[in-house]
This record gives structure tokens, C-alpha cells and sequence, in this order.
């Protein structure tokens, strides 16, 4: 992509990504990280994002959306601040996760997918975050919590809650 | 590669190593059954339907990607594969509906067909089925998830048979769907060759959904009416009140030039036949000034009676004869057979788009220098100079993009703006608008590196647009003359115009070029008048000075292409042929309302001079050919029908005034060439072959392989004069020819009465959102 080129993204992310799409030996190669840094700093995968990629990479919308909906990673719409992911697979699932994800849904007043009103958080039911050793576990973000209680959930929620408060103004 | 012997079923096979086992299979007659496989497409081995056990191999293997190799052993049908492909079944089935009594696809399913094979028709699986509405994409596609057995031929056919890319697969395992590129609508070509590839009912046509079931048509092979391609299209046909009437057009038995391929065009532009628009009784003006109904016998007996009254008084010279760029060959041949013989005028022409004149002087006296569509397939390179074949040539492009994808063919394109196929091209070259005269020093010149690749290639077949008229036309074809190994086509607009033109729709030209100042063969024309006649404007010039005081207006609609005013015709007597009130039509003082290329039999001429016959599939009651309008109009005129058309016996009895020699009158040409051909005296005055038989007697370059043209096959024709034979001056017509440029969704006069086609037009250049750049 040129330089003059308008970006939705950062400075940074911008060079970032130009040179992704140098690295790999078919440019499309790069799609998928491309996608997973964009999500990270815009939030989600907006139509603007998918249309900025495919122009980096050179293939259609239609190639983008192809690919990402394939991954429940990837999203299209925006979720909370802190994008709250329950394991409930089988590790999780026999030492309670399942437990822990119905607390998460009473606290929050959400289930699998939903973001809270005030835009904090987001809730999903996912699989095997590979922290098994540690069952049940979560991922908050990029961040895990594992060997989990019920209990526990509420400690959790307020520590983001005030992180929330303390970083951003309430929506 | 060199063959390899393995055995299949016991029996054994030989084919080329590397070759795929599901083609080798299919080739000695065993059947393997595959949903997403699909000949000339990239591989996908999504469906498992395939699979077969190989020796030593541990688990069964696909056929579809399996290629043959010697001393290997396959089985191809076995309990534990009936088995695997049962399960496969089960699987497709746990979310199919049971909707095949009323599904598009019921009757030629390939699930239904494997369902009945293989007996999986009681689903083991207790899930619910997942339902999604049917979606509409565009007036011509639709597409229903439940029915959709994600084998990705639609993708593939998109993607890589058309270069357009507007479908993908979104979402993972039971929630996956096709979508298309716009979001909810599709953005694309529009050719339904998706539909048409779909195995199940799950991609459906506007035009043909809940129509009617497969077993209820009769099918009637035919030739597309629209561009000068000549697409093979197999009607299919249905009984209503009337006559019959078109529901479908495909080309699914892969015959003819086209192999499965149609445009938008071909595949739904057929509905122009039940326009309610279409005149169904002749039409004669009245003492008001009015268009009124009356019968054939009225306004055939009217417009004879004018004619000959005319003739007799003014002279041939006051009446002018316009022929069409969609009636068949026969009828065009007549048309100026009637014109020169029964009018005895040479005030004949139609509505030119290229300049074939030109063509043919260039290449006189050297034969088989003209490519077929087939030549275009098999040839190694091919220099593509102007034209759009995408948009103006969908066949063409089809197989140009198919050749350089599957045969590893050389395009070369040189063109004065970007067009599509650059991007199948191993070299482009941009010309300036008006470079094209200039191409052929310019190759010569050898400096640029697309100049020293063209000049590399050993065997070369040109395809050059109407951008190259005249000179320009004149000058490539010298440059390619003087190499080894060159052939030529020339890019066309309609159904046939190439046929109107080889078949002497030209005031100064006969059939096949022979100029009417020497007319070698065609001086058995009783009354063929020596001078040239009028051009086309220079028809309606005279009719607004009152020189023409009659005109015959064949399936044309000179009116609108020519800006002419009522004014200007008044005090002219005009016949009109034609389905429609058109702006020439509504000029006229008799109209004779005429079937279309779908309702009629005979041959048309594609651009590339493909001779292919034509089959009746449609009928209605009210209308005739062209071809019996015109006998009926000559006996209207007390012309003599058995000189007109050859039919039954003792019919050309030539008197040409001479006692002596080949002219003599004694001799019936025609039945004595008819003898020398093993072929019978046709029995009817209407019907075409009789004509036919006279093409191929007297025209230069018609001599056609007839068991080839009669099985449904293209036979192609030459343009082959003698050289030395043709008065340049005589030819010097091109600026006359004024190309259409009709588009994907576009067909001349014709066009404008396809619902269809208007409807896709529309979305494409208003539904449709502009895309963000390609
Ligand atoms: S109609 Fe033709 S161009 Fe459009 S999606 Fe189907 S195959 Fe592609
Ligand atoms: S729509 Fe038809 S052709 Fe396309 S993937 Fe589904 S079943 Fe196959
Ligand atoms: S390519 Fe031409 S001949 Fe073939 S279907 Fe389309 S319009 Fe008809
Ligand atoms: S099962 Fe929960 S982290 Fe592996
Ligand atoms: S045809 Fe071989 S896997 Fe589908």
C-alpha cells in the first residue's frame, strides 16, 4: 500500500501490517494475522477493516470474509472492553467450568456472545484454551485466570470493573 | 504422457499416465459418482463420494484426485464402498429437506440419484434440521442453504471458469453457506453457470424456478439469437394453449462449440418469444392512417399487389430491400434471390456491424485461412487485437480464458483500452484509438518485446475486432498472409450477421462476396440486374427525395439505427417482417408479423463461419417465418415459386436466351447437381434446405460437411474468392458499418423486449452497489 493512502489504523499498526504482507512468499499468507492485529486495535472486524485489508493483500471482500468467518476468533461486531472467554471443554467442564460460566452470567445479566450495556464486558462459552493443567480456566483479552471457583468471579469482575473506571470514562 | 495400463472392475485400461482415475473411468464406460468433481475445474475432494479401494492401500481412496499409474489395481464398486458412500449420503441428508417434489432440481438431481443408488434415504440422525430462507441474489440467481451440499462447483465455476470470483464459502461445518460477493446481492456477470454446475436444486434461475419439472419438457437443440458467438442452447419446451412456449434455456449435453457455456444472454434472454408485446395477426394502415388487424390472405395479397404495380411502373430501382442480422441463412439468401430476381432490384442491404467485405477481398485466394471457434480453442497463440470479448463475446472469452487456464494457450492482447482478458494475457500491448492500422508495422518492427513474442510464435491464430475496417483490416491480414501458419476470425455483433453478409445482403455483392457486376454462377438469376444498387442510407436518402416508392424491411429496424422521420417515408409503400411494433414497424403501411430464430429451422453462420443448423422449439399460432412470408409474397406476385426455391422436381429449367453451352436452358442444374450430391428434390416450397441445397451449390466457400451440420455439429465455411476476382471499388463499404457494441445484458431492437435481460441490466448498473475498486 502506498504511503498516501488513507489507513483506519495507527501508525504503527500501519507499518505493522505493511510489512506482514511482505514476509510470506503469496501475500495472502498474511491475511489472518493481518486480521487478528487489526481486530485487537480496532475492536472488531468493521466493513472499513475488511476492506482496508483486502486492499493491502490485494484480494476481494468477498476472499476476506471467506476466511473469516471460518474463525470464532475473529469477530463483527464490537465487543466489551474486556472480552471475557469461559472454557467449558472437557478439562473445564469436569472441574466446574461450567459453574463458573453460569456465575459469569447471573453477575454480568449476559450469556454466550452478549456485551454488558455499558460496553465493559463481553461473554462467550468457548473450547480448550489449552490451560487444562490449571482447570477451569478463562481468558480475559490476552490475560488468564485459571483453577477457578465461582467465588472467584465477582473478585474478577471488580478488578477490571475499576481498571475500567480508572482508564476510561464510562460510556 | 505416455500410457500406462492399470485395471479397474477386472477389466483392464490403458490411458495416459497422470491422468485422473474418475476421467479414465468415465472414459471406458464405468461410472463413478462425484459431486464435487467437475471436468476442467480445479480439484476439491470435498464430497468423499468418489472413493474406491485401491490395492495395497490401506483406506479407499478418491478417484477424483487419484491419478492412474501402471500395474495399479482399483476396485470401484464393492459392499464396503456402496457402504462408505451411503454414509456420505446419510451425512449430506442430515440437513437436506425432503423438498424434492417440489425442488427446481427433482427429476435430474444428483443427490436424488445417489440417494436412489445407494438407498440412504431413511436419516439416521436425530438433529434437527437447520432452516434458512431462501435468499434472492439477483433477478437471475437464487439460493436455498438447506438444499446446499457444499461441493464448491459454483465457487470454482465463478471463480476460475469466468474470472468474476463473486461467490465464497462462509462460516465453518453445519453453519456454512455460500454467499455471494455483495453482501446479499450478487455483483457479477450474470450468466448462471453456477446454477447451472449446481448438482442439487440449491442454486435455482429466476426465469425457470417452479416453472415445471424436467420430464414435462421436450428439449429441442438449437442456436442462441443473440451475439455472433453461436452458442449451442438446448430449449427446453413446454405445451401451452396455442402452440408452445419456452420455460429454459441450458446447454447441459455439452454440445456444439460451447461445451456447457452460456452468457446471460443465451441462458435467459429467451422470454422476448412470450413478450405480450408480440404481434400476433399482420397489420395493414388504413384510410385513417391507422395500423389495423387483417388477415394473411388480405394484407399478403395488398402488399404483393403494391409491389408488383410498382415494379411494373417504376422499375425494380424504385423499391430497396433491407435484410437482417438474425434470420437464418436461407432466409437471407431468399431474401436477395427475391430481391434481385422477382423485384429485380439491387437496392438491397442491411444493417452492417463489420466489415466481412473486407475480410473476404483480403483473404481472396487463400484458403483455410479463416479460424473456427474449434481453431480457436485447440491453437497454441492467439493475438487478440480490439473488440471486448467479455462483454461482447462471452463465448469467445470463455474459451480464450479456458484455453490459457487448461491447455496452457498464449494470449496476446493489443487493444486501445483495458478489457478483461488482459488479465489471462502473457503480454499486453496498448494501442492509441486510432493505432490499429498501424499494428501490423508495428509487429514487423519486432522492437517491443510483445512484437518479438508474437513474431516468436509458430502457429497463430488472429481474432481481430470492428475497430479494424477497411485498410486496417486489409493490412493485418497481409502481415499474417506472409507468415506460416496464421489463420484469422473477425468479431462480429448478432446471431448472424456473418450470414446476412455471406449470403449477399449487399446492394453491389452477391452470395459469397461475388460482385454482382460478375456474376460468375449466379447469371442463372433470371433478371439479375447488372449495376449495383443503394446502400442502406443511401435507401432512405432516396425514399425522402420519392426515387424509392416502396420498401421491404426484413428484421431489421433501420428507422432507429438511422434516426430516419415519418417524413421521410411517407410518400413510400413500406413492408415490415418483424415480432414487434418497432420504431420501423410503426412506419409501415403492411406489417407481417414474424417468428423468431427459436420458432423457425434452418442454419445460421457464426462470426468465426461456423455454419450450424437451427431447430424450431417454440410456436405460436398467427405468425410465419420469414421464409414463407417471402414465398407467400412472391406468389402474391404471380412470381414463379419453383425458380425462386428449388422444390420438387424439374425446377431450375434456366433460360438464359442461349441455345449452347453450360447456360443453355435445356439443363436443370440444380437436379443434376442434387443427383451428383445423392441428394432428393425437396417436396415443399417452405421448406429451408431446398434453399440450402442452392447455397451450397452456388455459393463460393458454403460446401458444408452435412452429416457433421445434420448431427447437431458446426461445419465450417471459407471465405474463398478468387484471387484477382473481386473490383475493389466494389467493396469499398466500410464506413457503413456501424458496430452495436451490445453488451452482457444487451441485444439490439430484440433485446429491449427481454424482460430478463432488462431486469439484469438494471441490477447490475443500479441494484447492485458500486464496488469500492477492483
Ligand atoms: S451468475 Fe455467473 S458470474 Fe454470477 S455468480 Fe454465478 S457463475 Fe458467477
Ligand atoms: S450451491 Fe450448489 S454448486 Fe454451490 S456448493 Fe452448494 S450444492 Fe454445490
Ligand atoms: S455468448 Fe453469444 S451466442 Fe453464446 S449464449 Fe451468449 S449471446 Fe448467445
Ligand atoms: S479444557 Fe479448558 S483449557 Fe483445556
Ligand atoms: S468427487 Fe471426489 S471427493 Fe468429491
Amino acid at each position: 500500500m502506498s504511503p498516501e493512502t488513507m489507513t483506519l489504523f495507527s501508525p504503527r499498526l500501519a507499518a505493522r501490517l505493511d510489512a506482514l504482507v511482505q514476509k510470506y512468499p503469496v501475500k495472502r499468507s498474511a491475511l489472518i494475522p493481518m486480521l487478528l492485529y487489526a481486530q485487537d486495535e480496532v475492536g472488531y472486524l468493521s466493513d472499513a477493516v475488511i476492506s482496508e485489508v483486502a486492499e493491502r493483500i490485494g484480494i476481494t471482500e468477498l476472499d476476506v470474509r471467506n476466511v473469516a468467518t471460518y474463525y470464532s476468533m475473529l469477530r463483527f461486531k464490537p465487543a466489551g472492553k474486556f472480552n471475557i472467554q469461559v472454557c467449558t471443554n472437557i478439562s473445564c467442564m469436569l472441574r466446574g467450568g461450567y459453574e463458573v460460566y453460569e456465575r459469569f452470567q447471573e453477575e454480568l445479566g449476559i450469556g454466550h456472545k452478549g456485551v454488558t450495556a455499558d460496553g465493559v464486558f463481553s461473554l462467550e462459552e468457548v473450547e480448550c484454551i489449552g490451560a487444562c493443567c490449571w482447570a477451569p480456566a478463562i481468558q480475559v483479552n490476552y490475560d488468564f485466570h485459571d483453577e477457578l471457583k465461582p467465588e472467584l468471579v465477582r473478585g474478577i469482575l471488580d478488578g477490571y470493573r475499576f481498571q475500567a473506571e480508572g482508564k476510561a470514562p464510562h460510556a | 504422457m505416455a500410457d500406462v495400463t492399470f485395471t479397474v472392475d477386472g477389466k483392464i485400461l490403458t490411458a495416459p499416465a497422470g491422468t485422473l482415475l474418475i476421467d479414465a473411468c468415465r472414459k471406458a464406460g464405468i461410472e463413478i459418482p462425484a459431486f464435487c468433481y467437475y471436468p476442467g475445474l480445479s480439484l476439491q475432494a470435498a464430497c468423499r463420494m468418489c472413493v474406491v479401494r485401491q490395492e495395497k492401500v490401506p483406506k479407499l481412496q478418491t478417484a477424483c484426485t487419484t491419478t492412474v499409474a501402471e500395474g495399479q489395481v482399483f476396485i470401484t464398486e464393492s459392499a464396503e464402498i456402496a457402504q462408505a458412500r451411503k454414509a456420505t449420503i446419510q451425512l449430506l441428508l442430515g440437513n437436506h429437506p425432503l423438498d424434492c417434489p417440489v425442488c427446481d432440481a427433482g427429476g435430474e438431481c444428483e443427490l436424488q440419484d445417489m440417494t436412489f443408488k445407494y438407498g440412504a434415504g431413511e436419516s439416521l440422525y436425530s438433529e434437527a434440521k437447520q432452516h434458512r430462507e431462501e435468499q434472492q441474489w439477483s433477478p437471475a440467481v437464487f439460493y436455498d442453504r438447506p438444499r446446499c451440499i457444499l461441493c464448491y462447483r459454483c465457487i470454482r465455476m465463478c471463480g476460475e471458469g469466468m474470472d468474476v470470483w463473486a461467490l465464497g464459502v462462509q462460516n465453518r461445518g453445519v453453519n456454512s453457506v455460500i454467499a455471494p460477493n455483495g453482501g446479499d446481492q450478487l455483483d457479477c456477470e450474470q450468466c448462471g453457470m453456477c446454477i447451472d454446475v449446481c448438482p442439487v436444486g440449491a442454486l435455482t434461475s429466476g426465469s425457470y424456478r417452479y416453472k415445471t419439472r424436467p420430464w414435462e419438457m421436450n428439449h429441442v437443440s438449437t442456436v442462441c439469437t443473440h451475439c455472433a458467438d453461436g452458442c449451442k442452447v438446448t430449449l427446453g419446451v413446454r405445451q401451452v394453449n396455442g402452440g408452445a412456449e419456452i420455460v429454459r434455456a441450458d446447454n447441459r449435453d455439452k454440445s456444439g462449440i460451447n461445451g456447457d457455456f452460456l452468457c446471460a444472454k443465451g441462458r435467459f434472454g429467451f422470454d422476448f418469444v412470450e413478450n405480450p408485446e408480440r404481434l400476433t395477426t399482420p397489420l395493414i394502415r388504413n384510410a385513417q392512417g391507422k395500423l389495423e388487424p387483417a388477415t394473411w390472405e388480405r394484407a399478403l395479397r395488398f402488399a404483393g399487389e403494391k409491389l408488383k404495380e410498382i415494379r411494373d411502373s417504376k422499375g425494380g430501382t424504385a423499391i430497396g430491400v433491407v435484410g437482417s442480422n438474425r434470420t437464418t441463412n436461407e432466409e437471407n439468401y431468399l431474401l436477395q434471390k427475391f430481391a434481385r430476381t422477382v423485384l429485380h432490384t439491387n437496392n438491397i442491404d442491411h444493417e452492417r456491424s463489420t466489415d466481412y467485405p473486407a475480410f473476404a477481398l483480403a483473404l481472396a485466394g487463400h484458403a483455410g485461412k479463416t479460424a473456427g471457434l474449434g481453431d480457436i480453442a485447440a491453437a497454441p497463440a492467439i493475438l487478440l487485437v480490439g473488440g471486448n470479448p467479455t462483454e461482447e463475446h462471452p463465448l469467445l472469452a470463455w474459451t480464450l480464458r479456458t484455453s490459457v487456464r487448461l491447455n496452457r494457450a498464449r494470449l496476446y492482447v493489443a487493444n486501445s483500452k483495458a478489457i478483461k482478458l488482459d488479465r489471462q494475457a502473457r503480454l499486453t500491448q496498448e494501442l492509441p484509438p486510432d493505432g490499429y492500422k498501424d499494428l501490423a508495422a508495428f509487429l514487423d518492427l519486432g522492437e517491443a518485446d510483445f512484437s518479438k513474442a508474437v513474431l516468436a510464435e509458430e502457429s497463430l491464430v488472429v481474432v481481430f475486432g470492428q475497430e479494424c475496417r477497411g485498410p486496417a483490416v486489409a493490412d493485418l491480414v497481409a502481415w499474417g498472409l506472409k507468415r506460416p501458419n496464421v489463420r484469422f476470425a473477425y468479431l462480429g455483433d448478432q446471431a448472424n450477421s456473418r450470414g446476412a453478409a455471406d449470403m449477399g445482403l449487399f446492394p453491389d455483392l452477391l452470395p459469397g462476396y461475388v460482385p454482382v457486376t460478375e456474376p460468375g454462377g449466379f447469371a442463372e438469376y433470371p433478371g439479375l440486374p447488372a449495376t449495383p444498387g443503394k446502400s442502406l442510407p443511401a435507401q432512405f436518402a432516396a425514399a425522402a427525395t420519392g426515387e424509392l416508392s416502396a420498401m421491404l424491411v426484413v428484421g431489421a429496424n433501420p428507422v432507429l439505427g438511422l434516426g430516419v422521420s415519418a417524413e421521410a417515408l411517407k410518400n413510400t409503400f413500406v413492408i415490415v417482417q418483424d415480432l414487434f411494433l418497432t420504431e420501423t414497424a410503426a412506419l409501415a403501411d403492411v406489417v407481417f408479423t414474424a417468428v423468431s430464430l427459436y420458432e423457425k429451422s434452418g442454419t445460421v453462420t457464426n462470426t468465426f463461419g461456423d455454419v450450424q443448423m437451427v431447430k424450431k422449439a417454440a410456436d405460436r399460432a398467427g405468425v410465419k417465418s420469414d421464409f414463407e412470408i417471402l414465398v407467400r409474397l412472391a406468389d402474391a406476385m404471380g412470381a414463379d415459386i419453383k425458380t425462386l426455391v428449388p422444390f420438387g422436381k424439374g425446377g431450375v429449367l434456366a433460360d438464359l436466351g442461349q441455345s449452347r453451352g453450360a447456360q443453355a436452358g435445356e439443363a436443370d442444374r440444380h437436379s443434376v447437381w442434387l443427383a451428383a450430391n445423392n441428394l432428393e428434390p425437396r417436396l415443399s416450397p417452405f421448406d429451408p434446405l431446398a434453399v440450402l441445397d442452392e447455397i451450397e451449390r452456388l455459393v463460393p466457400g458454403y460446401k458444408l460437411d452435412r452429416i457433421n451440420l445434420l448431427s447437431g455439429n458446426p461445419a465450417h465455411t471459407e471465405l474463398n474468392l478468387t484471387p484477382g476476382f473481386v473490383p475493389i471499388s466494389a467493396l469499398d463499404g466500410s464506413d457503413l458499418a456501424v458496430p452495436t457494441h451490445d453488451g452482457l445484458f444487451t441485444s439490439g431492437t430484440l433485446g429491449r423486449y427481454s424482460p430478463a435481460l432488462n431486469e439484469l441490466e438494471q441490477h447490475q448498473t443500479h441494484e447492485v452497489a458500486a464496488p469500492a475498486g477492483d
